[in-house]
């Protein structure tokens, strides 16, 4: 699994500057340096020792520990080890292992907020246990002197209990009645205050009835749904925090000739920066040295690379593929393009936030009602009998039997159980409504570039060539590493080519490379460099010194699970839609490959959101896929988006579910899961309010006793999570 | 019924002995890393004192 979710691009350095400058700040304040390393290979105990002790005897090293639960390492050393060297340690023991930024993961580290939840349940169990024995030695019969100290005892534990248990659903309570709200947490509060008030009167007057286990167990099954829910977001939350620490932001800033290696968010606007072949443009910049061609395609969405030179505006985020450039920053950090899309990203996002989750609607219409139907039983009481202690019972016994344990469980049992589903088929849910979202879909808008399609070219006219020529072209693009001579070397090593035997292979970063067959000058590169008419589509072009150039024609390969992906979509019935900013040629072909009739070609970022947005106005769903940062404004539009793990930063974190695999296929399979889930959370709604109707009349009419208040609760409880269950 | 003095406290004692094993569990971090916990027992290297 672990292996899988690395992202394809090892590198990103100016992808996002918020997790950069928050680990900044973190590493500011940890003066020690700690060093992180994903070693996705280790799965056993010897594994374990092997990798320890070899980090361990590297010079600097204080200690390494192995997480085998999360395939991590950290190590503690001393300020001047470098992590790149520890990899090189790995590496050499045979461990594939991947530096992590150490600040963006921290938050899982001290997981505070999932321990505290624990804590209280922890006590909370204790206490229910405790007070439930109690409480069935009162049921079987315990009387007078002996009944009131069992209920004193009960007391003793369960106030202290609940008063440290109950704290979230107080807080939150508390912070909903301030904003004038009620949310699931109101009638909560109100049940075990007036339960515990009511008990303690009650017991005081050496009274029949006390709810003090009924207060513990609902505030035990709560908390039990809140962890559940907790564990389930924090385990997304800490693998998606895994994918972005993987990029860790460093740049190489040349001084008076001098290369250091830096922060992204040190650099300053003048700064001339050095990117290598393969790297990720840190900055926006102007070009000032060097000659290479660009890869655009995650910002614009176009597959053609771009010639570079000395001049050329470069934009953050871009790829450089051949020939090392020198670019002098122009604007850094939060000024640079990448982040100007944020802000369109901010406007799309204001628009999905009026979602309403299946759980709020039910409190919606459960919290007034249980009010009201408590205060008209009190009243009632009230006034057939003139006796306040009778009618405050039988309101306290309304509030503890309607109380929403089940309801409290149905959402978090069944999202933890479909999200596991998902992420083992290598989806990571992110947002806590994203499944039921995703359940509503009826319109699927895939982008291309990097989407249904891998990023890598595919030699589509391998036919055309002879023999001789494709020796020569082997031989030329064995002698570079920019992606279409290794597509190229890739199909005809494949077609049993062997490379012909040339003098003088050289790159020419920017155009291609060039050789020497038997004194001829023969050369495989950019169209104009050897004299050749463009094409519309991504091509490379051979000349052999005589005869006019050949074009040796690419397609994007599609992504694994592509074509299933679409076809099963369009068998359940789902609008497919196919948005790019490739050009109109590139974008049909490969329409027309997948059989969707729909698509838009040389879509700028606005466009895709604005047709989003077109899509939703008319009342439809629209599931978004897409990976570049022209997609993220639409991704985040989307009622759902999806993004896989190779996507940037940016678009990962406007989407609500990340793909880990390179793999489409789960789409299909996700979007029946969420239908299923969202069915099993309206069938756990449909059980307890079932358990309701029964009980409720029994306590209005005053005939509930502490015994079938603790049988309805729990019994709703696990009939509730059983449920939940059948989803695996 | 006497026994009752005698029995509630111990039940509670007790129970709160399991909670505070728990809660010191927890506060060591012992859940961190259940998965590699269960190889190092494996392991020769750690029988005289765990990893810290």
């Amino acid at each position: 699994m672990t292996a899988a979710m690395r992202p394809t691009i090892s590198a990103c350095p100016a992808c996002d500057a918020a997790p950069a400058a928050e680990a900044l700040a973190e590493r500011a304040a940890q003066k020690e340096a700690q060093l992180a390393l994903s070693v996705p290979g280790v799965h056993c105990a010897l594994c374990i020792t092997t990798v320890e002790d070899a980090l361990t005897r590297h010079p600097g090293v204080r200690s390494a520990r192995v997480n085998l639960t999360l395939k991590r390492a950290t190590v503690e050393a001393a300020p001047e080890v470098e992590a790149d060297a520890l990899v090189g340690v790995l590496e050499g023991i045979g461990y594939e292992a991947h530096e992590l930024d150490a600040g963006t993961l921290s938050a899982t580290q001290t997981d505070k907020a999932g321990r505290d939840l624990l804590m209280r349940l922890a006590v909370a169990g204790f206490a229910t246990m405790n007070v439930m024995l109690l409480s069935i030695s009162v049921w079987s019969g315990a009387e007078a002197a002996t009944r009131d100290m069992f209920h004193w005892i009960s007391a003793a534990i369960a106030l202290p209990t609940i008063v440290f248990s109950g704290r979230p659903f107080f807080v939150s309570a508390w912070g909903a009645l301030k904003h004038r709200r009620l949310n699931m947490d109101v009638p909560i509060v109100l049940a075990i205050v007036l339960a515990l008030a009511t008990s303690l009167w009650e017991t005081s007057l050496s009274g029949e009835y006390a709810y003090f286990d009924a207060a513990l167990a609902l505030v035990f099954f709560l908390l039990a749904g809140r962890y559940l829910d907790y564990r389930t977001r924090a385990v997304a939350r800490s693998a998606a925090e895994e994918l972005a620490a993987l990029e860790v932001p460093r740049a190489v800033r040349l001084r008076d000739g001098a290369e250091e290696t830096v922060q992204v968010s040190a650099l300053v606007a003048g700064d001339l920066v050095l990117v290598r072949p393969g790297g990720r443009m840190p900055v926006d910049g102007e070009i000032v040295e060097g000659q290479s061609e660009l890869d655009r395609s995650l910002l614009t969405g176009e597959t053609v690379p771009v010639f570079a030179g000395p001049g050329l505006g470069v934009s953050a985020g871009e790829v450089n593929l051949t020939g090392p450039l020198v670019v002098r920053a122009t604007a850094v950090g939060e000024e640079t393009s990448l982040h100007r899309m944020a802000d369109l990203v901010a406007i799309a996002e204001s628009g999905r936030s009026n979602y309403t989750s299946l759980a709020d609607k039910a409190a919606r219409l459960y919290a007034p009602g249980v009010h009201i139907l408590s205060a008209l039983s009190f009243v009632g009481w009230y006034l057939y009998t003139w006796d306040m202690r009778t009618a405050l019972n039988i309101a306290a016994a309304v509030l503890i039997i309607t109380c929403p344990c089940a309801l409290g469980l149905a959402v978090p049992a069944v999202t933890t159980a479909a999200s596991g589903r998902l992420f083992r088929k290598g989806m990571l849910i992110k947002h806590a409504t994203a499944l039921e979202r995703l359940a509503q879909v009826d319109v699927v808008v895939f982008d291309k570039t990097g989407t249904l399609t891998a990023g890598t070219p595919d030699l589509i006219n391998l036919e055309d060539f002879s023999p001789e020529e494709l020796s020569v072209a082997l031989a030329l693009a064995q002698g570079s590493s920019h992606p279409l001579s290794q597509a190229l070397s890739a199909a005809a090593q494949g077609a049993g080519v062997r490379p012909a035997a040339l003098s003088g292979i050289e790159e020419v970063p920017g155009y291609g490379t060039q050789g020497r067959l038997d004194g001829a000058l023969v050369r495989l590169g950019r169209a104009s460099w050897v004299g050749a008419a463009p094409l519309a589509q991504t091509a490379a072009f051979l000349s052999l010194g005589e005869g006019a150039p050949r074009a040796f024609r690419f397609a994007d390969s599609l992504r694994p699970g592509a074509e299933a992906a679409v076809a099963a979509l369009k068998a359940d019935g789902k609008d497919v839609l196919l948005m790019s900013g490739d050009t109109a040629g590139a974008v049909e072909a490969l329409a027309g490959r997948l059989g969707i009739t729909h698509w838009v070609a040389e879509a700028l970022p606005e466009d895709k959101a604005a047709k989003v947005q077109a899509l939703a106005d008319e009342g439809r769903h629209v599931l978004m896929v897409g990976d570049g940062l022209n997609d993220t404004a639409a991704l985040a539009s989307a009622h759902v988006s999806i993004s896989p793990a190779s996507a940037l930063d940016a678009a990962r974190v406007a989407s609500d579910i990340v793909l880990l695999g390179g793999d489409l296929e789960p789409i299909a399979e996700a979007l029946s899961t969420a239908r299923s889930a969202t069915k099993r959370i309206r069938e756990n709604f449909r059980i307890a309010t079932v358990y309701n109707i029964v009980a409720v009349p029994l306590a209005v009419a005053g005939l509930a006793t502490p015994l079938i208040a603790a049988l309805a609760m729990s019994l709703s409880s696990i009939t509730v999570s059983l449920n939940a269950l059948r989803l695996r | 019924m006497q026994i009752l003095a005698y029995l509630i406290p111990i039940s509670l004692l007790l129970g709160g002995v399991g909670l505070l094993a728990f809660v010191y569990t927890v506060k060591t971090n012992q859940y961190d890393d259940p998965e590699g916990d269960a190889r190092r027992i494996l392991s020769g290297q750690y029988d005289d004192k765990p990893k810290t």
